[in-house]
């Protein structure tokens, strides 16, 4: 492949933010018709890259040429009028339009100036279907979900005449069945002769779809690989630059707790019409409760029951011991349950607010408006979370906004941690987030569970679910098909199986 | 802690200059612009008048900012003053003694309860019933003029009491007892927001409402004594207003004010999508809007003119307050090297990588 032209080089590319140095000399190219990973831990400079390339920011140094020619960019419109689409990990769509409208909008089809319609609607239509999509094109975006949401925005993209696209986080709201749906599409494009920038913090999604790679790791390239050549560990240590200690160390499954332990939340027949089929759930002092099933199989929900952020309208729940009527979040939190949602930029930090604020905010809400948490006492618990979690930047007045995704979401689990919950129920605490962080949450949730938190474990991710916890639940089509203790005999086969028959495994 | 006094300074540092330029340009018109002399113990002069002007703006603007940052907008601020205003005035004329303190008294609190009373309309519509604060507000604007006018029976309410006279008109050692007045009520929101948790809530039911519920903050109860609050304010403002012209005049006291008052708020910083807010910001765009009025007065321009004029002013200082405008500006004047054309980006905006 090296034979051939690359369609896209970047050399001695530099950008740096107010003195902070986001990318330094970094090399980048990209062949016609093949798919290229860009690979790195959050912060090490591939959001930065991606904009610099598309226009978003501009270059300090360095030097862009798309097919030979030198280009600059000053916006992702004049990027995509040059053949560069981007898709990116948040969907950038008006969920109050159309299907059709959010395919087409800015490039409408028109004739003396007139938007034709029609002709859009059956445009998107074949599009779609080329994608084997099956979707009403005059129906708002809002009424699919967050997957179907995302697959538009790769169809729109793949629409303009592109020459690269670039896929950033594609696949992070994705579920297994999608992603292959989305590399089925990928593999098509590729064949086509279009270059495709993928990144993502799914290394086995990178293994399976991408040619060669590239890694970054504090804004410098570390060097391109052939995805053949580089296994899979070796690649890791790469990306943050130490060996595998932290991840090792979890290698082990959890240690089963003891028989002694008390149950401290006990769902009885809990369930809520639309969202979850009626259902039975212990939790014990220190134990890891792990929901697994695909997306949309009822985990969320099973969590949004436990802590009151949805009414239940059948079943109850005691904490221990006594019965609970859960009225709403300040009632779970006054039985000190704490839940870290899934969507973190919709439902978790509040964007303007900085690090301090957005970590005393849970606590400062318990104690309620009138008695504020004294300066000095803010302070000391801050500083302490954002070391102990590893916090960076460790600046408290810095807005959340500009944050990385894993570093926003340890804000999270500080904000719930300082509320020295009995029980913590995290949804996806782990996605689209960067290895090293990954590692560091899951050290900590074990941690947690040692101290003797009980925590309700929530993630897309088997190897990640069957590794921290202690019982696994099974959901599929939002019903609790089974519970099983973690034990050597279960695997992610094991748990695979059911998720697949909904028949509670070899028994 | 010099970081955040940065941050402050950048943000309030565009409207105070377009404010210093106004008063720079009244000095040069009127060169007696800036004398303040003390006559009887009190103090007059022009930017004593601007300040008196301001101080209703400014005590409105108050309650608008914090409706604002927690996502919403108060569009009655104007009847309910109007409201406060009739009521007063309407007991005031009943009473036989016009000039009796107690009398007063019992008028301004009838009026205060009247006007938190419709706050506290306003607030159960918005987070209660869920109606959108626009349109919530947009039924007391309406039906509160209509109200006033009622109590007012379609006439202009006049009246002879010099304790009433006093809140708009008359002074507390030095300074106009409406500026004392607006200012007290300032340092009390200001106390109440940064010095508890209050203001911490508000920007976070504002910034993110569905986090916020789920971090257990009950955004309901927060919005309900925010509205109350704005009514209250609104209400002070209908006293200053009626008590400076001796009289209550149900369609004209506080018309067309609420847009004044979001510009005030606009003007200071307070974004109308929610979320951070500043005071200190709102009173500074109060003072900024009266200073535009005064200066259309002393300037001559023609009474046809005014709005224009007006909206020139603001225009021009939105403009100055947007790096986006300032950069792109900078930009055209000298065409550096390619390095320097990268689109503006608003400072705020900068990542910072991890």
């Amino acid at each position: 492949m090296d034979s051939a032209t690359p369609i896209l080089t970047m050399t001695g590319i530099a950008k740096r933010f107010a003195g902070v140095v986001a990318l330094d000399d970094v090399d980048f190219r990209l062949f016609p018709g093949e798919v290229h990973a860009l690979l790195g831990e959050n912060g090490a400079g591939k959001s930065t890259l991606i904009k610099v390339l598309t226009g978003v920011y501009g270059t300090d140094a360095g030097e862009i040429r798309l097919g030979g020619e030198p280009v600059r960019f000053t916006g992702p419109l004049q990027a995509r009028a040059a053949g560069i689409s981007t898709v990116y990990q948040e969907v950038n769509l008006c969920p109050n339009l159309s299907v059709a409208e959010n395919i087409y909008i800015g490039r409408e089809p028109r004739r003396f100036g007139r938007i034709r319609w029609a002709e859009m609607r059956r445009r998107a239509a074949e599009l779609l279907r080329k994608l084997h999509l099956d979707l009403d094109v005059t129906a708002p975006l809002a009424r699919y979900s967050l997957a179907v949401q995302q697959m538009v925005a790769i169809a729109r993209a793949v629409d303009v005449e592109a020459k690269v696209i670039i896929l950033d986080e594609p696949t992070s709201s994705l579920d297994a069945s999608e992603v292959a749906e989305l590399f089925r599409v990928v593999r098509q494009l590729k064949a086509a002769g279009v270059a495709i920038l993928f990144v993502s913090h799914f290394l086995d999604q990178v293994y399976e779809i991408a040619d060669r790679m590239t890694v970054l790791r504090n804004g410098r390239r570390i060097g391109e690989y052939p995805t053949a050549e580089l296994p899979q560990v070796r690649l890791v240590s790469l990306m943050i630059g130490k060996e595998l200690a932290t991840l090792e160390a979890l290698d082990d499954k959890p240690k089963q707790t003891g028989e002694a332990a008390q149950p401290l939340v006990e769902a009885h027949a809990l369930g809520r019409k639309g969202a979850v089929e009626p259902f039975d759930l212990t939790i014990h002092q220190g134990e890891v409760v792990g929901l697994a099933g695909l997306l949309g199989a009822g985990r969320t929900e099973v969590a949004r029951l436990l802590f009151g952020a949805d009414r239940a309208d059948t079943g109850r729940v005691d904490v221990a011991g006594s019965h609970v009527n859960l009225r709403g979040p300040r009632t779970a939190m006054s039985h000190r349950i704490a839940f870290c949602s899934e969507n973190r930029r919709a439902e978790g930090v509040i964007e303007d607010l900085t690090v301090r604020e957005n970590i005393v905010l849970a606590l400062q809400a318990t104690r309620g408006w009138a008695r504020r948490i004294p300066q000095r006492r803010q302070d000391e618990l801050v500083d302490r979370y954002v070391k102990a979690l590893n916090i960076r930047p460790a600046d408290p007045d810095l807005p959340v906004r500009n944050l990385s995704g894993g570093n926003q979401q340890k804000v999270l689990l500080a904000r719930w941690l300082i509320t020295e919950p009995r029980l913590l129920i995290v949804d996806e605490p782990t996605r689209g987030i960067d290895v090293g962080a990954k590692a560091e949450i899951q050290k900590l949730i074990a941690e947690l569970s040692d101290g003797g938190m009980a925590v309700l474990f929530i993630s897309a991710e088997l190897e990640e679910v069957l590794r921290l916890s202690h019982t696994i639940v099974v959901l599929r089509d939002r019903r609790v098909v089974e519970q099983l203790p973690n034990g050597d005999d279960v695997d992610s086969d094991r748990v695979m199986r059911t998720i697949a028959s909904g028949n509670g495994g070899t028994s | 802690m010099s970081r955040l006094l940065a941050v402050l300074r950048h943000r309030l540092m565009w409207p105070a200059a377009v404010l210093v330029l106004l008063i720079a340009v009244n000095v040069v018109v009127t060169p007696t612009f800036l004398s303040v002399e003390l006559r009887d113990g009190n103090l007059y002069g022009s930017l004593i008048d601007i300040l008196r002007q301001a101080a209703p703006l400014a005590l409105i603007g108050i309650g608008m900012t914090l409706v604002i940052a927690t996502g919403g907008i108060d569009l009655s601020v104007g009847s309910v003053a109007a409201i406060s205003g009739a009521v007063a005035c309407l007991w005031i004329s009943k009473l036989d003694n016009q000039d009796s303190v107690g009398g007063v008294l019992v008028a301004i609190a009838l009026a205060m309860v009247l006007s938190v009373a419709c706050g506290l309309w306003n607030g159960v519509l918005v987070s209660v019933v869920g109606i959108q604060p626009i349109i919530a507000t947009l039924i007391l604007m309406v039906a509160g003029r209509g109200v006033a006018q009622l109590i007012t029976e379609g006439q202009i309410i006049t009246i002879a009491s010099d304790p009433y006279k006093v809140i708009g008109s008359g002074y507390a050692s030095l300074i106009p007892f409406s500026v004392l007045m607006a200012a007290i009520a300032v340092a009390i929101a200001v106390v109440l927001t940064r010095l508890t948790a209050l203001g911490l809530m508000i920007e976070s039911i504002g910034g993110n409402p569905t986090a916020s519920r789920l971090s257990g903050i009950l955004a309901g109860r927060f919005t309900i004594i925010v509205y109350a609050a704005t009514g209250l304010c609104a209400g002070i403002a209908g006293l200053i207003y009626t008590s400076s012209v001796n009289s209550a005049d149900g369609s004209g006291v506080g018309n067309l004010i609420e847009l004044d008052a979001i510009l005030a708020v606009v003007i200071g910083g307070t974004a109308l999508t929610g979320g951070r807010f500043s005071l200190a910001g709102t009173v500074l765009g109060a003072v900024i809007i009266e200073t535009i009025d005064t200066s259309i007065v002393a300037l001559g321009v023609p009474s046809n003119a005014n709005l224009l004029f007006k909206a020139v002013v603001v225009v021009a200082l939105f403009l100055a307050q947007s790096p986006e405008f300032r950069s792109r500006l900078a930009i055209r004047r000298r065409p550096g090297p390619p390095a320097s054309k990268e689109p503006a980006q608003p400072d705020a905006k900068v990542e910072v990588p991890a």
